[in-house]
């Protein structure tokens, strides 16, 4: 049963060298090939690779070193980099691509041990709620696997569920790391913006985008964003502030703690979610968590001022898959227009064109100001009213989402309905701040998550809350039939 | 419907994207949908806010030194290519 164990343990039995990385890394691999095909959660794999990279782990293990994360197997979503194998980005579009440099979430990582086992599936750039716009077929929910996992992440979440890695990365440009967490029963955070290094991880809307990590706990989730977190010269967003040791912070007591509970939030919230949450906060007050209501009454705004401003970022930034330098180029083009236009037709998936063609238009000439500048004038006042919040709360506190995961094709032909799935979590990438989402209960035997939302930069005190609230609690432990044997 | 089908096609043309005539009407209906529902906006109360440019309070993009990090990998670059010939893209004809 080593995917039961935290990486603390599996480090543990690393470094005492009762396991070696290499079998650890087949166990993982072992588990992959017998449950991926029901799931579809990882959809690019090099055995050898991963075990040589285990190998070199072990040999840095024999000569002394020591890591929280050595020879520790990770998967990564197909969004990051990675130098010599395929980087698809869940799209036919990079189908062929092969990355030429690793990014720096994938360096970092490696640098620090890791074993990448391979590359999640995920909704084409990055562009869905539910897995199911991957050109490589969707993800399901290994709780349900009439479900949908949640996106974008949707492979990393169902992969970090299911037990195919201890950690896996993801990246959340409105809610594509915690809402999959959250329908998977795992713990994710979305840094602050800027908290980690964007370089090599294809972008979908830059101002938003932020890189992060699922796994298991938020114990496990620390030394993992320890390592990818900091200062990097190759992203011009990168912010130059120092790390925390968001590790030592998890034993601080919450004792005066002040979490916010956002009205906007709880307002029409299904009552057996509103329950969970009660019972949530109960925990907290019991740990000597102070908690009161706060509202932020342009929150309910925010997502028509994502589906603005992240569809214009994507205009923009897609815009560089034209069929000429890399990527799909369509048969027998007649000339050049035709060239950029069918490569770019037959590449992209439905969603994603509905994306660009939506952020083309907002930013059209007549239409700017009034979508556009509006949305950002928007954007700026939710910002400003979060801010106002972390002035008399140290946490807000909400629901993840809000319902379990729904059934695969439930929503996939309603573009509006599936947006308003992130109607809880956009709020976060709009003002840049942390947040993270870990498992609180059950509805119909589904999973579901609570968010935790800091101000910027307050990682630590995010993953501290959370592993103190794991600590009494053990919905973080539960795991779905059927992947134990 | 807030937008009519020659607005997508023109939205298209603008964007480099082929649409099929099977693809339209589907298109026409789902982009619709989308601005009827960010129109939300339009009666948002914003007061004296600016328009957001960084997420980050007072922070701006850095710049780098104008310095040369990169050596030439244009072959490891031009392996991911649809076609080259002799270090160059190829694309149809532009000059006639």
């Amino acid at each position: 049963m080593l995917h039961t164990l935290s990486i603390g343990e599996l480090a543990e039995l690393l470094t005492s060298k009762r396991l070696s990385s290499v079998e650890l890394t087949q166990h993982f691999l072992a588990r992959i090939e017998r449950f991926n095909p029901s799931l579809n959660a990882v959809i690019t794999q090099d055995a050898a690779r991963s075990l040589a990279a285990a190998a070199a782990a072990d040999a840095r293990i024999g000569r002394g070193e020591t890591g929280p994360l050595l020879g520790i197997p990770l998967i990564h979503k197909d969004i990051f980099c990675t130098d010599g194998m395929r980087t698809s980005c869940g799209s036919r579009m990079l189908d062929n691509f092969v990355a030429p440099y690793d990014a720096t979430v994938v360096e970092r990582l490696a640098n620090a041990g890791m074993i990448m086992l391979g590359k999640a599936n995920m909704d084409e750039f990055a562009m869905g709620s539910s897995n199911e716009t991957s050109w490589y077929g969707p993800v399901r929910n290994p709780w349900d696997t009439s479900r949908v996992p949640g996106g974008s992440s949707g492979g990393s979440a169902a992969a970090t569920a299911a037990r195919f890695a201890p950690i896996a990365t993801g990246t959340d440009t409105g809610g594509s790391i915690r809402q999959p967490a959250a329908l998977t029963g795992i713990t994710g955070i979305k840094p602050t913006y800027g908290r980690v290094s964007r370089y090599g991880m294809i972008a979908f809307a830059s101002s938003l985008d932020q890189a992060g990590v699922f796994a298991r706990s938020a114990a496990d989730a620390a030394p993992v964003l320890q390592a990818m977190a900091g200062f990097d010269p190759k992203d011009s967003t990168s912010v130059d502030a120092p790390v925390p040791d968001y590790v030592a912070a998890l034993r601080n007591p919450l004792a005066g703690l002040k979490i916010g509970l956002l009205a906007e939030f709880f307002e029409g919230l299904d009552p057996r979610n509103a329950a969970l949450l009660e019972a949530a906060l109960d925990v907290f007050r019991a740990l000597g968590a102070e908690t009161r209501a706060v509202s932020l009454p342009s929150l309910p705004l925010s997502v028509p001022t994502y589906y603005v401003v992240a569809p214009a970022e994507c205009s923009s930034n897609l815009s560089r898959f034209d069929g000429v330098r890399f990527g799909y180029r369509c048969q027998d083009p007649k000339d050049l227009m035709d060239l950029y236009q069918r490569s770019r037709g037959e590449g992209f998936g439905a969603e994603v064109k509905r994306r660009i063609m939506t952020g083309t238009y907002v930013l059209s000439a007549g239409y700017f100001d009034a979508y556009y500048v509006k949305a950002q004038r928007v954007r700026q006042l939710i910002t400003d009213e979060f801010r106002a919040a972390f002035g008399e709360v140290d946490l807000l506190l909400g629901a993840t989402t809000p319902t379990p995961a729904f059934a695969l094709g439930e929503k996939v032909d309603d573009p509006v309905t599936m947006y308003l799935n992130d109607v809880y979590t956009i709020g976060a990438n709009l003002a840049g701040l942390p947040a993270l989402s870990m498992p609180c209960g059950f509805i119909d035997g589904l999973p579901m998550g609570l968010q935790l939302i800091g101000p910027h930069f307050s990682e630590a005190r995010v993953l501290n809350a959370a592993h103190q609230y794991q600590l009494r609690t053990d919905w973080h432990e539960r795991r779905p039939r059927g992947y134990d044997a | 419907m807030s937008l009519t089908r020659q607005d997508v096609e023109k939205i298209a043309q603008l964007a480099r994207l082929s649409i099929t005539e099977q693809e339209l009407p589907v298109t026409v209906a789902s982009l619709s949908s989308i601005v009827d529902f960010v129109n939300e906006l339009s009666t948002a109360e914003v007061g004296t806010a600016l328009p957001m440019a960084h997420p980050l309070a007072g922070l701006t993009q850095r710049l780098r030194a104008d310095e040369v990090t990169e050596r030439d990998q244009h072959e490891k670059y031009q392996a991911n290519a649809p076609s080259v010939q002799a270090g160059l893209y190829v694309v149809p004809r532009v000059i006639e």
